[in-house]
């Protein structure tokens, strides 16, 4: 795991004056592997391909797995097809926590040189050009760029859960939420969409605005995270 | 297909056979039962939809009473070509751009599935202008990959509606192609015709310009800007000419459903050589009679209906010209039968192509900037593949993809003499233009060809291909030989 300083920032979405302060903490350098996520089914065997409480976990879960020992793909590429309760367990079981959507969106604005690369053209291409490329989840992991902090593949791999995913803005009920809901469709898209910066973001927003927690996906993993202790 | 038709066919007969029994047991005979309002109008039975990938458009609804109608629409993220040697990751409704044609009655409940194949990576919904309620549908069919969602709506309201899908960012999911048409007809459906298509015009942004091999990314920026590279019909340039292109006999009668995803532009549809009959203005209930050009507005439609006269090729374009020649809005109606010397003598020109006059128009280069890296041609073989793509993404429009042109308007470059007799004036026509009088194998043509934006090399390319293609000289043309003319 790496350290990733606190500070505050204005998150990519919605709130224009409202800047949010995130503290210090541990991030894993890569997302959970094909590998990794066998030993731990191996270790916890409720949660095996054949074991899942349809509670926790839909159909999709493990999907490419041939049995309950046997998944499809590199041993190093991301675990996908988890759903969000399996994600928060496994890094439960480690001793860490998933991040939460701040400090993901914290950690992931930083591209190889600098903290907050938003703003930079080659930065929102590159993520805008991976939204549109197929079948990157069969990628190992590592080989994207490593960004400030010394964390590879927030962007270029797979989407990450994170622990409170639909919390803000865009709920998991979010069709209710007349005001907040405005943002996923046609009418309120546009506005304050003027830049590329913004069109990132709104990608990963409605991402996680149609998911639900026992849901799993195909281009969908997950990476821990970790308080500082004593700081 | 035929298990469908089948299908319709069965449900037909037992519909037949349900009436019969209404009317003999004298309750609720929808048929004859005029309603005021739409919402009023009973549904009995279910029927699945028939989905037509374009340009093909699904039975017409006939006499049908309203029903409980499934649309089952899986969403697709895929690559497709935009032109020779030009990938694009299209998302699709349906699998193809624009998605899949929706075919409904007055009355009918339908019950949509909107399906989020479980290997694309973005979330996706659905907004159709043909539903009262919120988002069109958006809001309640925001699906994940790999999931399904369920909603339904009564169609109240006839006529021509545009879908799309709507997750943020909307103008990036429509830019990639995610539109389609969704029929609304009237109770007894539309006057039957003999043929009817589906046409939907969109505009592309790539990375790259017009033509850059190879796969091609989204470009925000240009998309922001308004500045499309490619505006086509149906998703890629030439999806409806060549082998591709619709047909028809003379004297039937046509129905287009012409739609415009945009994004960003609107069409002025119009199709060189014939007048509208009629035009179902915006795709609602407006009937404008003898009609050149139809404004269609992006996110809009229009039903457009005419009688072919005489045979030949019809070109489809957006009369916002250098679209249809630069960019791709170029489609083609092949109509075969007797010619009407009385209708069409032959040799009247179409003054169509020359909207700022008989002068040679250029391409503006965009002063002396450095020309992008360009692949080179190694070898006779490459200068051909390199050659024929250049060829089918500039020349093809006008002279055609089997380089026979189109008599009377663009010369043939196939077996001609006026293109073997003279290399040089071939390099200096492409690169300047050329206007006025010629005659080739025989045949005169007075018309204009624009210069080309093309580099040495694209310039060899291009016309080593023609050369030694379709019983031609066989010459190779090198990129100093073009430099040589260039600098005359």
């Amino acid at each position: 795991m790496v350290l990733v300083k606190g500070g505050v920032y204005l998150p990519l979405y919605g709130a224009e004056d409202q800047t949010i302060k995130v503290n210090p903490f541990l991030m894993d350098v890569y997302p959970v592997t094909n590998a990794e996520y066998l030993k731990f089914a191996k270790e916890y065997p409720q949660w095996k391909k054949s074991n899942v409480k349809t509670l926790f976990a839909d159909k999709s879960y493990l999907r490419n797995w041939s049995n309950d020992d046997t998944f499809q793909g590199l041993p190093n590429a991301p675990i996908t097809n988890i759903s969000w309760f399996a994600a928060k367990k496994y890094c439960e079981c480690q001793g860490k926590r998933l991040p939460t959507m701040d400090e993901w969106e914290y950690a992931a604005m930083a591209n190889e040189k600098v903290q907050d690369a938003r703003k930079i053209e080659t930065y929102n291409q590159f993520i805008l050009n991976w939204y549109e490329t197929p079948k990157t989840f069969n990628n190992p992991i590592g080989k994207t760029f490593k960004n400030y902090w010394g964390i590879y593949d927030l962007h270029g791999l797979v989407w990450e859960w994170t622990s409170d995913f639909n919390s803000v803005l865009i709920s998991g009920e979010s069709r209710k939420d007349v005001d907040k809901d405005s943002n996923l469709f046609c009418g309120s898209a546009a506005i304050g969409a003027s830049d590329l910066m913004n069109y990132a973001a709104f990608m990963r927003y409605a991402f996680r605005g149609s998911m639900k927690a026992r849901y799993s996906s195909q281009n969908l993993g997950f990476r821990c995270a970790k308080d500082v202790e004593n700081l | 297909m035929k298990s469908l038709f089948t299908k319709n066919l069965i449900t037909r007969m037992l519909l037949g056979i349900s009436a019969v029994a209404f009317l003999s047991g004298c309750v609720n005979d929808q048929s004859d039962k005029k309603y005021n309002d739409t919402v009023d109008i009973p549904v009995n039975q279910e029927m699945i939809a028939e989905l037509t990938s374009p340009p093909n458009v699904p039975t017409p609804i006939g006499k049908r009473m309203a029903k409980k109608l499934i649309v089952d629409l899986e969403i697709q993220e895929r690559e497709g070509e935009m032109t020779n040697g030009v990938k694009y990751i299209y998302w699709t409704f349906g699998g193809t751009v624009p998605g899949s044609f929706i075919r409904t009655r007055v009355g009918d409940e339908v019950e949509f599935h909107l399906k989020n194949h479980p290997d694309n990576k973005l979330p996706h919904n659905i907004d159709l202008h043909a539903v009262n309620g919120p988002g069109g549908g958006a809001e309640s069919s925001l699906v994940a990959p790999g999931h399904e969602k369920v909603f339904s709506f009564k169609v109240l309201n006839p006529g021509l509606y545009v879908y799309h899908c709507a997750t943020a960012p909307v103008g990036m999911h429509i830019a990639n192609g995610m539109y389609g048409l969704i029929l609304v007809e009237p109770e007894g459906g539309l006057p039957p015709v003999d043929k009817e298509y589906y046409i939907m015009q969109g505009d592309f942004y790539t990375e790259g310009k017009y033509g850059d091999r190879g796969l091609q990314a989204f470009d925000m920026q240009k998309a922001i800007d308004e500045k499309a590279d490619y505006v086509v019909f149906n998703g890629s340039v030439g999806a409806m000419t060549g082998d591709n292109a619709i047909t028809a006999n003379v004297g039937e009668k046509i129905r287009l459903f012409v739609g415009n995803g945009g994004p960003n532009l609107v069409s002025s549809f119009h199709v060189i050589g014939e007048i509208f009959d009629k035009v179902h203005v915006e795709g609602g209930d407006m009937i404008n009679e003898n009609v050149q050009t139809t404004l269609i507005p992006a996110g809009g439609a229009a039903i457009v209906e005419f009688r072919i006269d005489v045979p030949g090729t019809f070109i489809l374009v957006d009369h916002s010209i250098f679209r249809a020649f630069n960019k791709g809005a170029l489609a083609m109606l092949k109509v075969e039968g007797e010619e009407d010397k009385r209708i069409y003598s032959g040799e009247i020109r179409d003054d169509i192509y020359l909207p700022e006059g008989g002068a040679i128009q250029s391409m503006p280069t965009g002063g002396k900037k450095a020309p992008k890296e360009e692949m080179k041609a190694l070898s006779l073989e490459e200068r051909m593949t390199f050659g024929k793509d250049q060829y089918m993404a500039t020349c093809a429009a006008c002279h055609q993809a089997d380089g026979k042109g189109i008599e009377g308007a663009f010369p043939p470059l196939a077996k001609s003499d006026y293109l073997n007799a003279d290399v040089d004036r071939a390099i200096d026509i492409v690169l300047h233009g050329k206007s006025g009088e010629i005659t080739v194998n025989g045949k005169k043509y007075n018309s204009v060809m624009t210069a080309q934006a093309l580099s040495d090399e694209e310039v060899a390319n291009v016309l080593t291909y023609v050369y030694n293609s379709w019983g031609n000289s066989k010459k190779e043309v090198t990129p100093d030989m073009v430099q040589a003319v260039r600098n005359k």
